[in-house]
């Protein structure tokens, strides 16, 4: 058996992080990959494709039920949906309260004490928004993921996060063998994506994986809670897919470590694009009146 | 057989057996220690003043810090009102420490609940564990008050203490009108000096927000502060106020508290300030601080209310003392008794009776930044010489405050004031420039045993001598004491030093 492969997906809210993760996952397992799903986020949604659930028993609220984490089972909490791939949602608090970082990390030493990455080829993190506290980094720290996906588009602060998530990305990786697997474009139909996702992934030292063009046909799966290699396999965008876990599995061990750049390189290069008009000293701070005065 | 059963062996000197001895020198070989030379070579290098510079620049470590946490302080605190349960927020291992660390200093057990927050609660917030914990420890120990402070777990993840309280209230686990007050005191700011201040401006908050001062009344508020010598100071306070014939009004007194007697009734509580008398003071005449850096934001309260205030530095010597009944007497309008001058007088006589031995004798003080303040102002008055003088605690305004102090005596020429550091700065400070004496907490004993430096212990905490707590360090009288505990060690450190060849080896000194 190939040595155990961990990966995370990393993005900015909203990119479609849980959704592009899903889908190549799914055609991982087409692949004949045993697949582990770790979902990193209080919402709980991770793994909603796979399991046609909207949201699963998270370790968190499982454990809040039982008293202590140490009362729960492996069994309690490890769902098999499409293609025998297994969930697990860390889960956590309610907005506002708590630490949800803290439990990201409780969960994953949970999921590692009880045995959970045993007789899988691959153990995907999907983790919620920016790295904004250590919590969030539990995934990329030493013995976790090797390899990072950063799903971005080529809308303004998807580039920013993208770059947040190489710097989150470089400090364990001075230390650890955590690496840059690679960007992921989630077409938004914006100007010159390609071109700006391509750019930006040469200054992280990265490369642009795969560029995931839109299709509708990603919706009508997610109406179904379903992935588009199980709703409609014979698709273009099903394709694309598996195009994407193909290059994903072929790139063990070829991460690299990222060079993230700083707040005004990458405004410049947003302005190279034209993306960034170039700032005017003179109206920055101004309101709307105090300009026509 | 090192002891038998006629012979039991003290474990000071049982483990000096040949036997023992010998099973230490075996087991070296599994401890991987370095080789005697290697450890003389860097017990030599410590001493020099090439590693006292590495040492003074150190930044990313403490270690042996003369401080305490936040809310260790503010248990101290909440112990000192009338059956008040000290309610810590966090884990158990918190609440412990601080159980542990005030009853190795007083001899006395020390009552104190902890929420117990375990990992779920750090993740999904410890609002469960605070309204189960209230309800339990109203239930169970039926507390007059309870006192909630929190740790590093719950300050980290934001837990909203107000709301929590006002849940558990609408919840039916506590009376809607059962007192409770609050004070977030985050491990990792400040210290206990800090803790012990936020906790008193709680109580005064919880019994005095939204009323306005009354009918004046003639008592006076004293805020002692974190003091590990309560027991004798509070008691000597009420003793001068009742020479003075003035009411007086403890805020915290933990002098009963922290010296329940044994005579077959275990009390979880006793004595300290009442309610009643909390809501009273904020019509009395005037607040006097006894440590300034413990009640700073209490203080700041009080006086928004238009009473006034006025704080001290840990009050022991001539002036201090002076200072300190002039001010009652200023806010009360009474004359200082003839009994506290004559005491002034019999401190005159005694420190100028030794003054032939107190005369430049150096010493290094640590504690907390009131204590050192006024533990420097009174040895300069006995012509001592402040040599180091240092707070882990004390910050800017105490390091300015210390030399203005300084600069009033010719003896305090030579004193360095270093605020901030730690007892291994300490370290290098002494073993590059000693003083005679070092005075400080049983912390201080390693310097001691390091540099053969004499250590006179006359702050909290002292673990390794008893009942010292129950004698004042304030007043006239305290004074007296204080300079008696130093005199003590330089004669008896004379005497040691002389007995080997006889040589002022006297019987009259």
């Amino acid at each position: 058996m190939a040595p155990l492969r961990q990966i995370a997906f990393y993005g900015k809210g909203g990119i479609g992080k849980s959704t592009t993760s899903q889908n190549t996952l799914a055609a991982l397992a087409e692949m004949g990959q045993k697949i582990l799903i770790v979902g990193c986020d209080p919402k709980a949604d991770s793994t909603r494709l796979i399991l046609h659930a909207k949201a699963q028993n998270s370790v968190l609220s499982l454990a809040a039920e039982a008293g202590s984490v140490e009362d729960l089972e492996l069994a309690d909490v490890l769902k098999s949906g499409y293609r025998d791939i297994r969930c697990v949602e860390s889960g956590g608090p309610e907005p506002g309260v708590g630490c949800a970082g803290r439990g990201v990390i409780t969960a994953i030493n949970f999921l590692e004490e009880n045995g959970a990455y045993e007789g899988v080829d691959y153990v995907s993190y999907d983790v919620l928004g920016d790295v904004v506290c250590g919590g969030f980094a539990m995934p990329i720290r030493e013995n976790k993921a090797q390899e990072i996906y950063i799903v971005m588009s080529g809308e303004m602060m998807a580039l920013y996060a993208a770059n947040n998530i190489a710097k989150g990305i470089l400090k364990y990786a001075s230390s650890g063998g955590v690496r840059l697997g690679g960007l992921i474009c989630n077409s938004r139909m914006t100007d010159k994506e390609l071109d700006l996702a391509e750019a930006l992934s040469a200054r992280l030292n990265s490369k642009l994986i795969h560029f995931v063009p839109r299709d509708n046909i990603v919706q009508h799966a997610e109406l179904r809670r379903m992935t588009v290699l199980e709703y409609d396999p014979e698709s273009k965008q099903a394709e694309e897919y598996r195009q994407l876990a193909q290059k994903i599995h072929a790139n063990g061990g070829k991460g690299t470590i990222p060079t993230p750049i700083t707040m005004e390189e990458l405004e410049e290069m947003l302005m190279e694009f034209g993306i960034m008009t170039p700032e005017d000293e003179n109206i920055v701070g101004k309101a709307k009146a105090a300009v026509v005065a | 057989m090192p002891q038998t059963v006629e012979k039991i062996l003290d474990h000071s000197q049982l483990f000096n057996e040949p036997e023992y001895q010998e099973l230490f020198e075996r087991k070296k070989q599994f401890e991987c220690g370095s080789s005697l030379e290697e450890i003389a070579k860097q017990s030599a290098y410590i001493n020099t003043w090439e590693y006292r510079e590495k040492n003074l620049a150190r930044e990313a470590l403490t270690v042996n810090p003369a401080k305490a946490c936040q809310p260790l302080g503010a248990l101290f605190a909440s112990v000192g009102f009338e059956k008040t349960l000290a309610f810590n927020h966090g884990s158990q291992g918190c609440t412990a420490y601080f159980r542990s660390h005030l009853a190795r200093h007083f001899k006395e057990p020390c009552a104190a609940v902890s929420t117990s927050m375990t990992e779920d609660a750090a993740v999904f917030g410890g609002m469960n564990n605070l309204i189960e914990g209230l309800q339990n420890a109203y239930t169970v120990y039926k507390p007059k008050m309870i006192a909630i402070s929190t740790t590093c777990i719950a300050e980290v993840i934001g837990d909203d203490l107000t709301a929590y309280v006002q849940n558990a209230r609408l919840k039916g686990a506590i009376p809607q009108d059962f007192p409770i007050v609050k004070a977030n005191t985050p491990s990792f700011v400040g210290s206990h000096v800090n803790g012990y201040d936020v906790l008193v401006k709680g109580v005064l908050v919880n019994f005095w927000d939204g009323k306005t001062r009354g009918e004046v009344t003639e008592k006076i508020n004293i805020i002692p502060g974190f003091d590990g010598f309560a027991v004798g100071n509070n008691r000597e306070l009420k003793r001068i106020f009742g020479e003075f014939g003035v009411d007086l009004t403890i805020i915290s007194d933990v002098s009963d508290q922290f010296d329940t007697p044994t005579d077959g009734e275990y009390r979880m509580f006793d004595g300290g300030t009442t309610i009643e008398q909390v809501e009273e003071a904020i019509n009395a005449k005037g607040t006097i601080s006894m440590q300034k850096y413990c009640s700073d934001k209490a203080l700041d309260f009080i006086s928004a209310t238009g009473q006034p205030t006025a704080s001290f530095h840990y009050p022991m010597g001539l002036k201090a003392t002076d200072d300190l009944l002039m001010k009652i007497s200023e806010l009360t309008g009474k004359p200082i008794p003839a009994s506290l001058e004559k005491e002034r007088g019999r401190l005159v006589d005694a420190m100028a009776d030794s003054s032939n031995w107190l005369h430049g004798k150096s010493y290094s003080i640590f504690g907390d930044p009131d204590f050192v303040y006024g533990m420097t102002q009174f040895l300069l008055e006995t012509g001592g010489e402040p040599v180091h003088l240092l707070a882990t605690n004390g910050g800017k305004e105490w390091e300015a405050e210390m030399k203005a102090l300084l600069a009033t005596s010719p003896y305090g020429a030579k004193a360095q004031v270093w605020a901030g550091k730690d007892l291994w700065a300490m370290r290098s400070l002494l073993a590059t420039e000693p003083s005679d004496f070092l005075i400080g907490s049983s912390y201080g004993k390693y310097l001691e045993r390091d540099l053969g430096i004499p250590l006179i212990r006359l702050t909290f905490p002292i673990f390794d001598r008893h009942h010292h707590h129950r004698f004042p360090t304030w007043g006239y009288q305290g004074s007296l004491r204080v300079l008696v505990t130093v005199l003590d060690k330089i004669l008896d450190v004379l005497d040691a030093q002389t007995s080997k060849t006889g040589i002022s080896f006297d019987l009259v000194r």
